[in-house]
């Protein structure tokens, strides 16, 4: 029989709180070692051309300096093709292997010294000079690649007859991830093997570039990573530092630790790249939409072909026959984007969500009921039907929690100075899942631990995944130890694209199960188990003790079971392969955003009153974890809508805000009230625990309802992002 | 922090004095390759360093620390307490939030060598051993981080933010919390931490 659900959908308290509270927990870069060196980058001052010397006499004459490393130098390296690192299509970057420079602040050299001050200060006496060439920069100046196209029914002649036909331009701006840890990396040789304490999402994805880089097999290279500092898709692949931190420490014969400064970040690492995102639409008189054309442009680099799933709300989002996507990336000299939070469906949300809100306006019918009058019956992209969609729920309770009837005209309801406006918007996250694996033992003592390599970048994957492994296991929490971050434990997926639980946590159900049901079996047909003879189905595990139902007083544990066999543990590996449902069902998570906000009326500053968020996300394992999701997916909006913007210097590349006191995100007093919402519930179709994902859906929406805000409160329509205080002079 | 120096600390201007004569070696327009690898010089240079005399977390400390040492890096690289973290180095996000003669302060714009005498307090110095400051029990009860990278600098600055009695309300905490960022967005969860714990003292 099925065993009891005691952990799952309950809101405990982080297994790892204690950790982080007090500073125990050790991230990438609290990883000291003795006789470690440290490593500075020195970047490109030029957006684009050639290196044509590097005099770094001043800085090797420094004390404590052991090394300043360049392509004049550098050891060669492999650079075999690797398929299994999230590298975009294209050829990428190899640090520090030759003279050209594809981007203002590429990496040209490494300073390498015995202490942080010592390899800053000579990173900053390595002179370099250029031959430098002017960057293509903005979406207008780059080569367009090929496009995603999509299409169905007939769009130019539905938008040519439609009563009502409208086009926008929108334009969000590129941003950063900004996560709060730097990136960094630790590097140790021995021989041939080497070790490194990265900042990660994806562990295996580390482990196979250093292989492929450095020509060594896969088992040769160990990733450790149990803490992540926040990444947000920034550490989907690895990045040159990592490689770069590698080759240092490989040159020198001494560990070495590379920590990118937070200026370094806005280079050195990915970012969501900027948009011109057009729509023109087709709807009649009472806002029944019937056609779209979408014609997005989006930032790449000249060397990788970035790619996000931006047409998907376009395909599907809406009910409507008629669709025409024209979708393509622009080859620009800068550096490869790469997914932040709810990547594709975060931006389509914004201009699709706001179009709609123009629309709505347009025909004079309340926002909330015209997507009401929009929803589809199935997935018209694919043709599939929804396995579930609540998206009406969500925006029926949202308007409810919001207060949606005190809504007034547009710029009509005010408080003081203050104009005040409510706005909304849907969105979807499509919901994913991928080959994943965990071992699962059960100690002599009773206790448990589960390893799988997977990373805990802050959703709380240590927490939800100790519960399942508990629930299935049938022992308490503080029994279960989960084990996270290493290469020497089962792969496992990306730890992105809110796959985590739907993928690693089905393995650690599989591997607990397993582990179980080896235990029942053992009982059963142990002559000195009170449970001998007893039909294993009938057996169900509570606090690590074996009953059969209905009689509580048959019982064994599984400490005296494994005592009494000579069994020191029982082990398996628990394994997740996706099914078949993603090819018969439209999977999605969805979310209703609703936005309150204040404009003041002769200044425009715009002050966020209050965000109501509802998610049909399936199964939640933890509701005390998926409400802090959900105000972190809002407020990571709040930044988008209203503050973060990526500057960069149009006449050499050069990033000009590339720093947290010019990068503006929110802080604590830019957020009041938020509150989340999930619906009751579970997804059938997709995993046996019945999860969507969370950490994307919760995102997407957010932008787009505040925007939609701040043109119900001002009547001025802003369709770039973020809007700011100029934007609405 | 206090713009007076402490008695014995280096000043402004012989720090700057030292670092020009790191730079003052004539720079050349040769191109040159570089050699990988150099013998290393001495790793610490008298010209450039100095002693300091603090108390860590209740702990005395003597140190030779180059002059250029923040005291983050002191507290990282030198002595192994890396609780405390390093966001942006330039005192904009409040990671790395320590208490200084029992004021908060940002441990990376904070020059080491002025310490002299100083009494520093970091995440490591809060709980008394097994037990936990009633501010990181309340950050763990209301669940008031996610990464948990932010935290360290957040609790350091909210026990200063209660003890400087900054929480009349939650807009006030709000203000008042403001110099530490959570990208995780855990804020309305850390003006409850705060409030919590102001309420118990």
């Amino acid at each position: 029989m099925t065993q009891p659900r005691n952990a799952v959908g309950v809101g405990h308290a982080r297994v790892e709180g204690r950790l982080k509270v007090t500073g125990q927990a050790g991230y990438a870069a609290d990883h000291n070692i003795d006789g470690m060196l440290h490593a500075v980058i020195v970047d490109a001052t030029v957006g684009r051309g050639r290196i044509t010397g590097i005099d770094a006499t001043r800085a090797q004459a420094q004390p404590g300096v052991v090394a300043v490393i360049s392509h004049l130098n550098a050891t060669r390296l492999t650079y075999r093709e690797n398929p299994n690192s999230n590298h975009p299509p294209g050829e990428r970057l190899q640090a520090l292997q030759d003279d050209r420079v594809r981007f203002f602040g590429q990496p040209v050299a490494v300073a390498v010294a015995a202490t942080l001050q010592q390899a800053q200060h000579a990173a900053s006496l390595v002179t370099v000079a250029y031959a430098a060439e002017q960057p293509a920069l903005g979406l207008g100046e780059g080569t367009p690649n090929a496009a995603e196209s999509y299409a169905r029914g007939d769009t130019t002649g539905a938008l040519a007859a439609a009563d009502v036909r409208m086009t926008m331009a929108y334009a969000p701006a590129r941003t950063h991830h900004n996560p709060m840890e730097p990136h960094a990396t630790v590097a140790q040789w021995d021989g041939d093997r080497v070790t490194v304490w990265d900042k990660t999402q994806w562990i295996n994805a580390t482990q196979a570039e250093l292989a492929s880089v450095f020509d060594i097999p896969r088992a040769q290279v160990r990733v450790v990573n149990p803490y992540v500092g926040g990444a947000f898709g920034s550490a989907l692949r690895p990045w040159p530092h990592v490689i770069i931190a590698a080759l240092a420490a490989r040159m020198t014969r001494r560990p070495v630790k590379l920590v990118l400064t937070r200026r370094q970040l806005y280079f050195g690492t990915g970012y969501r790249p900027a948009y011109d995102y057009r729509i023109t639409l087709g709807a009649d008189r009472r806002g029944r939409l019937t056609a779209m054309e979408h014609t997005i442009r989006a930032e790449t680099s000249s060397y990788e072909d970035f790619r996000e799933a931006v047409t998907a709300a376009g395909e599907s989002l809406y009910s409507m026959p008629n669709v025409r996507i024209d979708y393509r990336s622009v080859a620009l000299d800068v550096n490869t984007p790469i997914w932040k939070r709810g990547p594709g469906p975060a931006t389509a949300a914004f201009a699709i969500e706001v179009a709609l809100d123009e629309l709505a306006h347009r025909v004079g019918v309340d926002p909330v009921e015209l997507r009401l009058r929009n929803e589809p019956e199935k997935d018209e992209g694919s043709g599939l039907p929804f396995s579930t969609r609540r998206l009406r729920e969500c925006l029926t309770t949202g308007a409810r929690e919001i207060g949606w009837q005190r809504r007034a005209r547009p710029g009509t309801r005010r408080d003081g100075d203050w104009l005040i406006g409510i706005g909304m918007a849907a969105g979807n996250y499509h919901t994913v899942s991928a080959p994943a694996q965990a071992r699962v033992r059960l100690n002599a003592d009773g206790t448990a631990f589960v390893e799988t390599a997977s990373s805990d970048m802050g959703p709380g994957t240590y927490t939800s995944m100790t519960q399942v492994a508990a629930d299935a296991l049938g022992l308490t929490l503080d029994t279960v130890q989960m084990r996270l971050g290493d290469s020497l434990y089962p792969p496992t997926p990306p730890h992105g694209g809110s796959m985590t639980m739907a993928s690693i946590g089905t393995a650690v159900l599989n591997g607990s199960d397993t582990v179980r049901r080896q235990a029942i079996d053992l009982a059963v047909k142990d002559r000195n188990s009170p449970l001998y003879g007893t039909a294993p189905d009938k057996i169900v595990v509570r606090a690590g003790r074996l009953t059969v139902r209905d009689q509580p007083g048959r019982a064994d544990t599984y400490e005296r079971l494994l005592a009494r066999n000579n069994r020191d543990h029982l082990e398996a590996v628990g394994s997740y392969t996706p099914n078949d449902a993603g090819q018969r069902f439209s999977m999605s998570a969805y979310a209703a955003t609703f936005a309150e906000v204040a404009v003041d009326a002769s200044l425009g500053l715009i002050r966020i009153r209050k965000l109501v968020g509802v998610y049909d996300a399936g199964r939640i394992v933890n509701p005390r974890l998926a409400e802090s999701q959900a105000i972190g997916g809002m407020v990571g909006g709040i930044g988008a809508a209203l503050l973060e913007h990526t500057v960069t210097d149009v006449r050499d590349g050069r990033i000009v805000n590339a720093n947290l006191a010019d990068y503006l995100v929110p802080v604590n007093a830019d957020v009041p009230d938020l509150k989340a919402v999930y619906l009751n519930g579970e997804d059938p179709h997709m995993v046996s625990l019945g999860v969507k994902g969370l950490g994307e859906v919760v995102h997407v929406g957010v932008a787009p309802a505040i925007a939609n805000a701040v043109f119900n409160a001002t009547g001025r329509r802003v369709r770039s992002l973020p809007i700011t205080v100029e934007a609405l002079q | 922090m206090s713009e007076e120096l402490p008695k014995g600390s280096v000043s402004r201007r012989t720090l700057l004095a030292s670092t020009a004569s790191l730079t003052g070696v004539a720079a050349t327009n040769t191109l040159v390759a570089p050699a990988a690898v150099a013998s290393p010089a001495p790793a610490v240079d008298a010209a450039t360093s100095g002693q300091v005399s603090l108390r860590i977390n209740g702990d005395q400390h003597t140190l030779t620390v180059d002059n250029r040492t923040s005291l983050l890096d002191l507290l990282r690289e030198q002595l192994g307490l890396t609780g405390t973290k390093k966001g942006c180095d330039a005192g904009a996000c409040g990671a790395c939030t320590v208490l200084v003669d029992g004021r908060r302060v940002n441990g990376c714009l904070t020059l080491a060598r002025r310490l002299d005498g100083a009494e520093v307090t970091t995440v490591e110095g809060l709980a008394d051993g097994d037990e936990l400051h009633p501010l990181q029990q309340a950050f763990i009860d209301h669940d008031a981080f996610q990464c948990g990278f932010c935290t360290p600098g957040q609790i350091v600055s909210g026990t200063a933010c209660i003890a400087e009695g900054h929480t009349g309300s939650a807009a006030e905490i709000r203000e008042w919390m403001s110099g530490n960022i959570c990208r995780c967005g855990a804020y309305t969860k850390i003006v409850t931490a705060v409030h919590q714990a102001a309420g118990r003292r």
